[in-house]
């Protein structure tokens, strides 16, 4: 015999409400994150040198632009979804856990945002900033 | 209708150490820390795409003896999230579960983090100058 209501059942969304959506999307960025990760660091790690030539070089060949670009992209998500848990953790007023929800929202589309313009800009040969 | 109190559970100071509990606090701190490292990272990307004199600046913060502490931090956090990581997605599989494999995998993922942490900066002190 099941406790939960019909209606619950059919909804499936849990006492969060969102369903497992947030869950899922954590474990899908992880599995992306360990070859992208991976590959960024050991690329790095295997350069001649780390001066501004070499890495200059390295990080306008497309392959490095477009990896480095689908790493940001994942990283600054699992690492938003894993900060957000944090804040809901551990902030219990309910406007300080809004507006901090909403500053790190920000702070990561403006991280993510500034490194991948920064690494097409790198890629595309524009004129230094 | 009188308010009770809502049950708790005991106090995790009640339980047994077992390596699980510092490595799960461990695995949200280092999450935390890394999250910071996207900072770091937004930045040296930008610095790459403002042309020598700005990586300059950006090598000097990391290249000197405060900047390696953290980078070194953020290098054992990484390997230490990534092989925590993938131990999180061998339960969500729903294997593993049985006290050796619990036990050995935490030691393993801790150890393995502190002597890769170990290897990457031996390599990094060798090949780049």
């Amino acid at each position: 015999m099941s406790l939960r209501s019909p209606l619950g059942r059919v909804l499936g969304m849990g006492s969060a409400r969102d369903g497992t959506a947030h869950w899922w999307a954590q474990r899908v960025t992880a599995v992306a994150l360990v070859p992208l990760t991976l590959w960024f660091v050991i690329s790095l790690l295997r350069l001649p040198g780390l001066d501004y030539d070499t890495v200059h070089t390295w990080a306008s060949l497309p392959s490095s632009a477009f990896l480095s670009s689908l790493l940001v992209a994942v990283l600054a998500y699992h690492s938003y979804l894993g900060t957000i848990v944090i804040v809901e953790d551990y902030v219990t007023s309910t406007g300080l856990k809004i507006v901090s929800l909403l500053l790190l929202r920000f702070a990561y589309v403006l991280c993510g945002g500034a490194c991948i313009f920064a690494i097409l800009r790198v890629a595309f040969g524009s004129s230094s900033l | 209708m009188p308010v009770r109190a809502r049950p708790t559970s005991p106090h995790w100071q009640i339980y047994r150490w077992e390596i699980g509990m510092s490595l799960s606090i461990l695995h949200r701190i280092t999450g935390g820390f890394l999250a910071l490292g996207l900072i770091a990272l937004s930045f040296w990307f930008v610095s790459l795409a403002s042309g020598p004199d700005a990586y300059a600046t950006a090598s000097s913060v990391f290249g000197n003896p405060l900047g390696l502490l953290v980078l070194v931090g953020w290098t054992f956090a990484f390997l230490f999230h990534l092989l925590n990581g993938v131990r999180h997605l061998v339960w969500d599989s729903g294997r593993g579960f049985e006290r050796a494999e619990r036990r050995g995998g935490g030691w393993f993922a801790i150890i393995a983090a502190a002597a890769l942490t170990l290897c990457v900066w031996v390599w990094i002190w060798r090949h780049l100058p």
